[in-house]
């Protein structure tokens, strides 16, 4: 599968991103940066610490510096765990705070910069914290032997309390002082996985930010207020690609607590005080669009080329045996088309970024999931050495894939923001709901045109032509990460299967259109999971097998998948797909970013004709599962994401305009059409990796295949319900 | 100038009567447990409490809100919302959090209409807040378990 290659692409890409921006004027950004990281003390009053991740005061509360940005997928608590877990640590002195923009110390080690996506933030933390941990352990237990004059190894460590035989005791922040003397030791060895007390322990750790989170105490960036603060709004052009003719803020002027309107570059910005003026202020600004190099075509117009596109040769991502020649000459052929929409991420919070300066200095606040790139756009175009520039990362309401952005957009724009206002005005830039959904950066749209063999109850052939726009084609990043003409991200999931079939083929194209796009949770595998396991499913039909046999006899290569699909029936006692009592089951098993996830879905048909999902298992293969809790979390959470979707969302483009503006008409999951769900996490020695995205991908499916059974046909245009091309 | 009740006391804000009281509550008393995420009335993200009953503050203009008494996220208090929020934390509900201010106002006022809510009532009084990261499962337990706490 194309995990590696997934993540090397973005690795390539983020040194490409830094390279770009830096490229313009500051050739040795990244060393450069560390003065910012120096001059800012997260951990409060820390007085001991060992190295970049590890802080401990003298009331001895623990704070992990986080490298990743926490929007719910947990690494605050993640990281806090395997640090605990190494210390020694009680739960309870455990705290977690963001570490500032800082490549050298807080690179993600799968990018070689700063930055959080592609489900990273365990695997590459796995070891790193844990060493951290240790180290800081070693390093207090060598300070209490010194005080108390024992050898060190006579020195037990439990639930934060250092101890020894003589009677003598004492926690961690006693020491705190005399360790951060000593010379921080190599290579201190780490515990073996059986001496865990909370690596992969059910309920021994909660999460670190519940309690503020459920009393509207957890601070967000739409949240910061400072004297003198102005919300700014930007009014942006209706079609992508289009450009400020000409505006007229006349009115706009007339709006109490309008303070002044600025073009900027990427539109007109209404800067007030507060946010209710400066919407009035936007509401009031006449500007006239110069569309002439706008992107006019609408959704249909798009389909409609896709599918032409489809049936023209493509650049070949996958192949082997002959599929075309076994296709001319087989029994049955199936073919089916898939037609995927532009989709949002809309994260509940919109974006929106903090930026005070002063012309010399300058601190931004914001959710920021590429640190190192983000903090050199906003120097750059602030014109600051990057040491004069601080960048504080936020919590954010969500992401989903909208604050990894390629194109820097919201920091560029907080930047210009600033920048247009001039020093000593603080700036708070707000989207509105309507600015997030029309603003484009969508999961691209998709179309798979698959066509498959099935000779003697056997699946002999398959290919697949995929359409769709890649994130890259077009930007700078082109030449970096479009290798021999294939962007992974079009393609992971469907140019190589787990399943084997003799004679297969798998080919792209990539049509450049002036629609921006961006990844979103899951990535490629958004769409083509759901291609390839409605298609393989269909197939094992026409062949008269079993979803679940089926699928078993096909993919012996692929232990850990077997392992997943194993477990699922077996948590779901499968018996078939039915239907029984009017509900019939599907499943759908998917790999990752190296994870692997099956899941069973129990669908009837409501009375109003939409599907329904009563009830979910899922099995997933992570590694080493570090927190249990959080995994089923992410499970939970990735299947109401993806469910949501697959039944409701689309952006659908009217002559270049996105129709749908807030959630009234992109439909959003709500609790009622929420399944029960049940997790089973395979237990593994395997290194972890990630579960923020590997729930996404096998819902949308696993609810296609049970339709299949209520004599409903899988759909083949999403969304399943109400879909409006 | 507008007079507002919030948290128990009485503040002059100096807002254009159609402000909504989302804005003014926010940008004007800093109160910021209340969160913004549609302003259409779609999502639930700023519920408060208006005489005791839930509210979206993001349709409704400052001018309309009068005499009543508005409590929100940060100033909530009573055996509901100690169940509430010591559910939501024992199960590990929020995961980005930006919407849980609001579920957790969505969930107090239902549970002080209905000590023992059935899932069809959980469906009824909560479905007009959103979760984008889908905790639904957890709230709907979580619901169940204060429930629980408070039959004693
Ligand atoms: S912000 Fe009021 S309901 Fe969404
Ligand atoms: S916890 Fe993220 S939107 Fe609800």
């Amino acid at each position: 599968m194309t995990a590696h290659d997934h993540n090397l692409s973005r690795r390539s890409l983020l040194k490409g991103a830094g390279a770009l921006v830096i490229g313009l004027h500051l050739p040795q950004a990244a060393r450069a940066q560390s003065g910012a990281g120096a001059a800012f003390r997260p951990g409060g009053n820390a007085t001991f610490a060992p190295n970049a991740f590890v802080r401990v005061a003298p009331d001895s509360t623990i704070t992990v510096l986080v490298k990743h940005i926490e929007f719910g997928q947990g690494p605050f608590t993640g990281l806090a765990t395997l640090v605990a877990e190494e210390m020694d640590a009680d739960w309870g002195q455990m705290r977690s705070e963001h570490a500032p923009a800082d490549v050298k110390l807080y690179a993600n080690l799968a990018f070689g910069v700063q930055g959080t996506g592609g489900s990273t933030a365990i695997a590459n933390s796995w070891e790193q914290m844990r060493k951290a941990g240790a180290t800081a352990r070693a390093m207090l237990v060598q300070a209490a032997a010194q005080s108390w004059k024992v050898p060190a190894s006579e020195i037990r460590v439990e639930a934060g309390v250092l101890s020894h035989a003589s009677g003598k005791q004492g926690r961690f922040g006693e020491f705190a002082e005399a360790a951060s003397k000593l010379a921080v030791p190599e290579n201190v060895p780490l515990k073996p996985a059986s001496a865990y007390r909370l690596i992969g322990k059910e309920g021994a750790v909660r999460r670190l930010d519940s309690a503020d989170k459920s009393r509207g105490k957890a601070e967000f960036t739409i949240d910061i207020h400072a004297p003198n603060m102005l919300t700014v709004v930007v009014a942006r052009p209706p079609r992508f690609g289009g450009k400020v003719g000409s505006f007229d803020a006349a009115e706009a002027h007339k709006v109490r607590g309008v303070v002044d309107v600025k073009q900027i570059g990427s539109g007109v910005a209404v800067y007030a005080n507060g946010m209710w003026p400066a919407l009035k202020g936007r509401e009031a600004l006449k500007v006239t669009w110069d569309e002439s190099a706008a992107e006019k075509r609408g959704s249909r117009e798009l389909i409609a080329e896709y599918r032409a596109l489809a049936r023209q040769k493509g650049v070949v991502a996958g192949s082997h045996g002959d599929a075309e020649a076994a296709l001319a000459k087989a029994g049955t052929v199936i073919e089916a088309e898939f037609v995927f929409p532009y989709l949002a991420h809309a994260p509940m919070e919109p974006l929106d970024g903090y930026l005070q300066w002063d012309g010399s200095e300058a601190l931004a606040r914001f959710g920021s999931q590429f640190q190192t790139t983000e903090h050199m756009t906003i120097a750059t175009i602030l014109g600051l050495p990057p040491e004069k520039v601080r960048l504080e990362t936020m919590l954010a309401g969500g992401s989903f894939g909208r604050r990894a952005q390629v194109s820097q957009h919201l920091a560029a724009e907080l930047a210009m923001v600033a920048k247009a206002i001039g020093p000593n005005r603080p700036v708070k830039l707000v989207w509105t709901r309507e600015d997030d959904l029309s603003g484009g950066y969508y999961r691209p749209l998709f179309v798979h045109r698959l066509r498959g063999a099935v000779q003697d109850g056997k699946i002999t052939a398959w290919a697949d032509s995929i359409v769709g726009q890649s994130f890259f084609l077009g930007t700078p990043f082109e030449a970096m990460v479009v290798k021999n003409g294939i962007d992974a991200t079009s393609v992971e999931g469907a140019n190589e299967l787990f399943y084997e079939i003799a004679d297969f083929h798998c080919e792209v194209n990539n049509p450049k259109v002036g629609v921006p796009t961006l990844w979103w949770r899951s990535v490629g595998h958004t769409h083509t999971a759901y291609a390839v396991e409605c298609f393989i499913d269909e197939l094992l039909q026409v062949a008269g097998q079993d979803p679940v046999a089926g699928r078993l006899s096909l993919m012996n290569r692929h232990p850990r998948a077997v392992g997943v699909l194993k477990a699922v029936a077996e948590l779901a006692k499968w018996n078939g797909s039915g239907p029984v009592d009017g509900r019939a089951r599907g499943v759908a098993v998917v790999e990752s970013f190296g994870s692997f996830v099956a899941q069973i879905a129990e669908v009837s048909l409501g009375t109003d004709g939409e599907p329904k999902v009563h009830k979910v298992w899922c099995a997933v293969d992570c590694g080493v599962a570090v927190n249990p809790d959080i995994i089923r979390a992410q499970m939970e959470g990735g299947i109401g994401f993806g469910l949501g979707h697959a039944l409701y969302g689309e952006i659908t483009l009217d002559q270049g305009r996105p129709v749908q503006a807030n959630f009234d008409t992109y439909r959003s999951l709500r609790i009622h059409e929420m399944p029960e769900v049940e997790v089973a996490i395979i237990s593994s020695t395997e290194a972890p990796t990630g579960v923020g995205e590997p729930g996404v991908p096998p819902i949308g499916p696993a609810v296609a295949n049970a339709l299949a059974k209520l004599g409903q046909p899988r759909p083949r245009q999403l969304p399943m319900v109400g879909g409006t091309v | 100038m507008v007079s507002l009740k919030v948290n128990g006391r009485t503040h002059s804000v100096d807002v254009d009567d159609d402000t909504p009281l989302l804005w003014a509550i926010r940008d004007n008393l800093g109160l910021t447990g209340t969160k913004f995420g549609c302003g259409v009335a779609q999502c639930g993200a700023c519920t408060v409490f208006m005489d005791g009953k839930p509210l979206r503050s993001c349709v409704t203009p400052v001018s309309a809100v009068g005499d009543a008494e508005i409590t929100t996220i940060e100033a909530i208090s009573g055996k509901e919302v100690d169940a509430v929020q010591a559910a939501w934390t024992a199960r590990d509900v929020p995961q980005c959090g930006y919407c849980q201010s609001g579920q957790v106002m969505s969930a107090v006022a239902l549970l002080m209409e209905n000590k023992k809510p059935s899932d069809g009532d959980i469906d009824l009084a909560m479905n007009g807040n959103l979760c984008r990261c889908a905790t639904y499962v957890r709230i709907r337990a979580a619901i169940h378990d204060a429930a629980r706490t408070l039959e004693g």
